[in-house]
């Protein structure tokens, strides 16, 4: 017979918690997570005691007095007696105005000059070397007011339109003004337009005209989408592609061009009246510096990016993409590309997220974003520096995560499906 | 990333808003030095000379305090501030005294938690414009671009300038003076809006001043004075004095030059008071007896001042107008030293 001895109980003891391997790294962390905590606490605490002292306690009602001040790039309506919380939104939409233009702009520079680096051309290679190197290493915030100066110091004053013997005119067909203030180009208006609604408690304007042409263009692209699935259908059974361009580029511009007629589409020109030109839509020298020298300076990144991400790609694909007999810019486009997409987008994300932050910069050319008037003007003009830096960054914080999330969801969507 | 974002915001609000204000003077005493904000350059005011010394009005006012609390008119560190820097840097302890044209307000005094301690210049908004825009008036300037500084009073005024004469504008901000310097030499701007004496002390620095013009309207009132924080009264009374001296000064005749003889003693029992050889007006202040001889003999009285930084033989050229004594019809008015 047998005996079954158990195995000796261990008993917990506290000198475990540091002699034991099993629970040596959670005491560690769990130290490490009170000091944290306790760090958190003070600060906060510190902070609350000081401007008690101070007699600032913190309070957000300044954000519904009058703001005082006025912003000269505006998307909404907004004038010196809107209170700073407005003043806040035009900043952030103008934030966003920067951010998604230079986003796109680098985008598609950035992929130009990551391929053109890779040219067998030898000078077009050197150059785009040449342009990689010189963007990337020298700081954003000098090429922004490197490119403000530029503007201002030698494009044409609008004074210098005026007159018999104008020094300057006025470009294509009278149309665009090119000036040290910024470039006026032709404004769409409506002359038999539908009008604005107000939307939340009138907080907000929204035209009815984009509205309906919004809608027309995203039921167009539908009915073009179905167009192209049909074909796609007929081509899988029979192996003809039927010819579907001009209907799907028909079911596009017909309706539209009959919508525009009957809104009364026209174009406003900008013409010289008193110091500035007026009409026309105002494109502000701090806005063109501050989108030029972001997408110029992020498009550097982002070549290499390409760059790398093509580079990953085996020599096989190439060759194989040859011997089916594809020309080398279809192999570039339905090869290469759609592979080396899989390395670029996280990297790339984290480039569009840069480029929006770096739009903070905006104030080094006094172009209107969130920093300019929420953390700017208004911080100074009430003096509550703590509430609108929070804010701000809470704003900030927002837009970048959200950014973060529509790209992880796409790069979701591309990246290679392990089966 | 959310925790270091969030402990990074904790951290900046933590220094800008630590420390306790008592007691300046002793924090001023211990380090050996005055920390005084100025402007980042604007003639005439403060602006650093080739070798690096600062000079200018409010550069004088601060030279005077530390002169009056160390008998030393070079022990101050001079911290260059913006328009929008300025009130953070006070409030924080940064600097224990800001002499930048800054314009005395209601909102400034009571919410912001400063305390004004008197006027060193009247002063008020104005604009300047090229002569070859053919404007006299600020009110011709419907549709103008206006380049203005940011953070300044001087930007609300102008909003307000513009909405009471129902007429539009394109504002232009920018950072500091020299940026709206350059911006209105290139033409991007139509006219430069600041304090009437800003515009004349950047108008001096221009290759051909006589090109500008400054409008005839005055469209605000700009009391500038040295600010302190609200709350040490000892600290806000020796800068207040301070500048009551150097004014008091320029009113009983005592200046940089006759200083040494007068403070031997003379028949003028207020002059004696001041300068410390009756009375104990010093002590009361916790300075020594000398403090305010100390103060007038650094940079002069204010009207020394006033003549050699920016006075009429000064290429800014600006005329004593309403920062003339009261005995002469201006508005300096010390109260006595008594």
């Amino acid at each position: 017979m047998t005996t079954l001895t158990d195995p000796p109980k261990e008993s917990f003891r506290l000198s475990m918690l540091i002699y034991d391997t099993r629970y040596r790294s959670m005491t560690i962390q769990v130290v490490a997570l009170i000091g944290f905590l306790i760090a958190i606490g003070w600060l906060i605490s510190n902070t609350a005691n000081n401007l008690a002292e101070l007699g600032k306690e913190p309070s957000f009602g300044f954000l519904w007095e009058p703001a005082g001040y006025d912003i000269n790039q505006r998307l909404l309506d907004y004038n010196s007696q809107s209170p700073h919380i407005r003043a806040a939104v035009i900043g952030l939409m103008n934030t966003l105005v920067v951010a998604v233009l230079g986003c796109i702009t680098a985008t598609v520079l950035g992929v130009t000059i990551g391929v053109l680096r890779l040219s067998k051309n030898w000078i077009i290679a050197r150059l785009m070397t040449i342009y990689v190197e010189s963007f990337r290493n020298v700081p954003v915030l000098l090429w922004i007011v490197f490119a403000m100066a530029i503007i201002t110091e030698t494009l044409p004053q609008p004074k210098d339109f005026r007159g018999e013997d104008a020094i300057a005119t006025m470009k294509l067909g009278d149309s665009v003004a090119i000036t040290n203030r910024g470039v006026y180009i032709p404004e769409p208006l409506f002359s038999s337009g539908i009008g604005d609604v107000s939307v939340f408690n009138d907080a907000f304007e929204v035209s009815l005209d984009l509205m309906a042409i919004l809608a027309l263009l995203g039921a167009s692209l539908v009915i073009s989408g179905l167009i192209k699935k049909r074909a796609d259908q007929i081509q899988a059974a029979t192996g003809v592609r039927p010819t579907t361009w001009y209907a799907r580029l028909g079911v596009i511009v017909i309706p539209m061009a009959i919508l525009l007629y009957v809104l009364g589409f026209h174009l406003g020109y900008p013409e010289l009246k008193g110091f500035n030109f007026t009409g026309g839509t105002h494109l502000r020298n701090s806005l063109i510096a501050l989108w030029l020298a972001l997408s110029l300076y992020t498009a550097a990144f982002i070549a290499e990016i390409v760059r790398a991400g093509i580079l990953a790609i085996s020599k096989g694909q190439t060759e194989a993409a040859s011997a089916l007999g594809l020309r080398p810019s279809r192999t570039m486009n339905l090869v290469i590309l759609p592979q080396a997409l899989r390395v670029i987008i996280p990297p790339l994300i984290s480039n569009y997220l840069n480029l929006t932050k770096n739009s903070s910069l905006a104030i080094a050319v006094g172009y209107m974003d969130l920093t300019g008037t929420l953390m700017g003007i208004t911080l100074n003009q009430t003096g509550r520096e703590l509430e609108t830096v929070l804010l701000g960054m809470l704003v900030y914080l927002t837009i970048s995560l959200s950014i973060s999330m529509v790209m992880n969801w796409y790069n979701n969507s591309v990246k290679l499906r392990e089966r | 990333m959310k925790k270091s974002v969030f402990l990074g915001a904790l951290t900046v609000a933590g220094i800008a808003a630590g420390g306790v204000f008592a007691g300046t003077l002793d924090d001023v005493k211990a380090r050996g030095k005055l920390n005084c904000g100025v402007t980042t350059g604007v003639a005439g005011f403060a602006v650093p000379d080739a070798n690096g010394e600062w000079d200018g009005f409010d550069v004088g006012v601060c030279r005077a305090v530390a002169a009056a609390v160390f008998g030393d008119p070079t022990a101050v560190e001079f911290v260059p501030t913006t328009g929008k820097t300025r009130f953070t840097a006070l409030a924080s302890g940064e600097i224990d005294m800001l002499a930048r044209n800054t314009t005395w307000t209601f909102s400034r005094d009571v919410d912001l938690k400063f305390d004004f301690v008197g006027v060193n210049y009247y002063d008020g908004q104005g604009f300047m414009v090229p002569t070859a825009l053919g404007v006299t008036s600020a009110k011709e300037l419907d549709g103008a671009t206006v380049c203005i500084q940011t953070g300044t009073t001087t930007e609300l005024n102008l909003a307000d300038f513009f909405r009471a004469n129902g007429i539009s504008y394109e504002p232009v901000p920018i950072e500091t003076n020299a940026e709206g310097q350059q911006q209105y030499l290139a033409g991007a701007c139509d006219t430069y809006t600041t304090d009437a004496s800003g515009l004349a002390a950047t108008r001096a620095t221009f290759e051909s001043p006589d090109d500008h013009v400054l409008l005839p309207e005055i469209i605000s009132k700009e009391p500038l004075g040295p600010l302190v924080r609200h709350g040490d009264n000892e600290w806000g009374d020796i800068v207040r004095w301070s500048l009551n001296a150097l004014i008091s000064a320029e009113e009983l005749g005592v200046t940089s030059a006759n200083i040494g003889e007068m403070s031997a003693g003379t028949n003028n029992p207020e002059i004696n008071r001041l300068l410390g050889t009756e009375g104990n007006l010093g002590e009361m202040l916790g300075l020594s007896a000398d403090w305010a001889k100390n103060a007038i003999a650094a940079g002069g009285n204010y009207a020394e001042l006033f003549e050699r930084n920016i006075g009429e033989n000064t290429p800014i050229g600006l005329s004593r107008g309403l920062n003339a004594q009261w005995t002469d019809g201006g508005l300096l008015y010390s109260p006595p030293f008594r």
